[in-house]
């Protein structure tokens, strides 16, 4: 009998000891296997990036967001700025097919300059990521705002707003060479067929300029002081159509409605002012991370340029007083810097 | 030699006077005293830079780094500000800017003797750069509580007249005291007239022309900070805009030719207002900007070409350096 608790307690002890050696044999780990080959595919990798400009919040945003989520992987990160200047845009495009980069993130001033050239590009092997506006060519990827849908959606709240009103309301474009401007009109275009009461009583171009915005303004409210409503292209544009209402006495009866990359000086605290009443926003920090999430998933997917074509429409954020106060609703250009 | 009975300035004032009958006439609601006062606001900014070019233009020169002028040292303001310093300081750190500014300009005109129309076209290109690339975060320079109260610069209004009629009234009496109740003022006539005679009869032409270029940058400067008050901001992108050109259009349109020595305030009163009348009709009558372009060539294009029919050029009456 003895023997046999003896037996038992070495066997019990023994499993006890099994019990405990196991996990200790998994703590070896297990290689994940993908990993590696993804690492290996962004390191030393070359992302070229050509906005229309550098120094203003969308692109600056654009650049601080990529910037932070690629260089930690080893990738080098090229800018090539032409200050507002197509041809240059161009030449940087062409120069850089030939440098031959892994991904270009391109930012087309209108749809046609560089739309030849990001064909050429992918059929180079390069992957072509286009931003906010696109070209006629559709490359691997298009990461941005809809602007169809931000002129629809603004001209929908200025035609609530104006229920039981005037219903007479102006618009203020970008310029009109720019497809995102146009793209925005037709939105807007959308919406008013659906509602033939409404009145149009200005519809122009200030080019993307505050003081043009605010001159056009002050002379619509002087013709029309029951004006309802105000469709706006851009906020930075639109400092100036808000200042004209506020001059006019109108703020709060004449509602603003605009567009922007939502920055917090330049989108929550404007809407917080008083200065607009809605600024749908394109959340640039989220673009960005987009865009990073899509190039990391091309150059470790080793699918050829060109072979797979695909979009990625923002969701937009509409600020309003209700959420201007919040703290995601807007980014601060510094904070994304860091 | 026979006196010419119309010159450019009253041909564009005749226009202007045309212009606005027929809108008065068949634009409702156009001549009301409100639309006058917008009308007139909208053009203040572009009438102050009107004034700092005439002072250069009179003088036989030009400043096409007016727009650099205009934006960089006023952003710098709102930039300091947004930063954390003092207004006072920030604005004391943007006349001196402009100041210096200035005395590059005229140094490089006046003692190295570069073109004034190379000159400025570098320097501009240089104060703009310096702007973007170490003084401003952003394109558009926004608003900060700082500035609370700086506002009413360009907004608001003074005994019922708009603040920035009311600026653009008190630059335009500094600069007609300047250039004809001063002496410098005489001096500027008579260096545009014919600078290698004023040089031999003792005019001190160098330091006045240097003095030209810091009050043009200094009137620049001022038109900027009206301008972002109105707007409460400072949109620097304007640098790249074609805002100079309708500057020079103001000037040339008033009756100031290129060729110095002759025009004055109300030179550039006229051609500011022929251009406010221009674009607030077509404002109203909510004209396309392709359209708005078309009618200010033709009109443009009908001012200069009666000129010249009326005041034909030859040898006799075109001056060197005319353009």
């Amino acid at each position: 009998m003895k023997y046999a608790v003896r037996t038992a307690k070495v066997i019990a002890t023994a499993l006890g000891l099994a019990a405990i050696a196991a996990p200790a044999l998994a703590q070896q780990g297990l290689d994940e296997p993908f990993q590696k080959p993804f690492k290996e595919a962004l390191a030393g990798k070359t992302v070229a990036y050509v906005p229309v400009a550098m120094n203003f919040d969308l692109t600056e945003g654009w650049y601080a967001g990529l910037k932070k989520e690629l260089e930690p992987f080893g990738v080098k990160f090229e800018i090539r700025d032409p200050n507002w200047n197509t041809n240059a845009g161009a030449q940087a495009v062409t120069s850089l097919i030939s440098e031959k980069p892994a991904v270009m993130v391109i930012h087309n001033p209108d749809v046609q300059t560089y739309a030849r050239l990001l064909q050429r590009a992918e059929n180079e092997g390069i992957y072509v990521i286009q931003i906010n506006m696109g070209s006629a060519y559709r490359s691997s990827a298009f990461v941005g705002a809809n602007w169809i849908e931000i002129g629809e959606r603004d001209t929908e709240a200025v035609v609530k707003a104006c229920q039981g009103k005037s219903n007479k309301i102006a618009v203020v474009q970008g310029a009109l060479s720019a497809a995102a401007s146009a793209y925005t009109l037709k939105g807007v275009e959308n919406v008013l067929a659906k509602h033939p009461e409404i009145k149009v009583v200005s519809s122009q171009a200030a080019d993307w300029d505050a003081a043009k915005a605010k001159a056009i303004t002050q002379t619509v409210l002087k013709q029309n002081p029951d004006l309802c409503g105000i469709v706006g292209f851009w906020d930075g544009m639109d400092i100036g159509t808000a200042a004209a209402v506020k001059e006019a006495g109108l703020t709060g009866k004449v509602f603003v409605a605009t567009s922007g990359g939502g920055e917090r000086k330049g989108a929550c605290e404007l809407v917080k002012s008083g200065a607009f009443d809605l600024d749908m926003s394109y959340d640039v920090p989220t673009q960005a991370a987009q865009m990073a999430g899509t190039i990391k998933w091309l150059l470790s997917s080793g699918a050829k340029p060109g072979s797979i074509k695909g979009s990625e429409y923002t969701t937009l954020i509409p600020i309003t007083k209700e959420n201007a106060d919040s703290q995601t609703a807007c980014w601060n250009l510094s904070d994304l810097k860091k | 030699m026979k006196r010419i009975r119309f010159n450019q300035q009253e041909i564009v004032f005749a226009v202007f006077a045309v212009l606005f009958l027929t809108f008065s006439i068949f634009l409702r609601g156009f001549l009301s005293p409100e639309n006058m006062l917008t009308l007139l606001q909208n053009v203040a900014v572009l009438g102050i830079l009107g004034l700092a070019m005439a002072i250069v233009v009179i003088g036989r020169g030009i400043d096409i780094s007016l727009i650099a002028a205009l934006a960089v040292p006023p952003g710098l303001v709102l930039q300091m500000v947004q930063n954390g310093h003092s207004l006072p300081a920030s604005l004391l750190t943007a006349v001196l800017l402009t100041i210096a500014f200035g005395l590059v300009n005229g140094w490089l005109i006046a003692y190295a003797e570069v073109p004034s129309l190379f000159a400025t076209l570098a320097t501009g290109l240089l104060l703009a750069g310096l702007g973007q690339a170490a003084l401003f975060q952003l394109d558009v320079v926004q608003w900060s509580d700082g500035m609370k109260g700086f506002e009413r610069l360009g907004q608001g209004t003074i005994l019922g007249i708009p603040t920035s009629i009311v600026m653009f009234a008190i630059a335009c009496a500094v600069v007609a005291f300047l250039l004809r109740r001063t002496r410098w003022g005489a001096y500027i006539y008579a260096i545009g007239d014919n600078p290698y005679a004023a040089r031999v009869t003792g005019i001190p032409s160098r330091p006045i022309i240097v003095l030209q270029y810091v009050v043009a940058a200094l009137i620049g400067c001022f038109a900027g900070l009206v301008m972002a008050a109105s707007v409460n901001s400072m949109p620097t992108r304007i640098f790249n805009s074609t805002l100079i050109y309708d500057v020079i259009l103001v000037v040339v349109l008033g009756g100031i030719g290129l060729s110095g020595g002759r025009g004055g305030v109300l030179n550039v009163i006229i051609g500011t207002l022929l251009i406010g009348t221009m674009l607030n009709g077509m404002t109203i009558m909510d004209i396309s900007y392709a359209g708005q372009n078309l009618v200010k060539g033709v009109v443009l294009l009908l001012a200069v070409l009666t000129d010249s029919f009326l005041n034909p050029r030859n040898e006799e009456t075109a001056q060197q350096g005319d353009i």
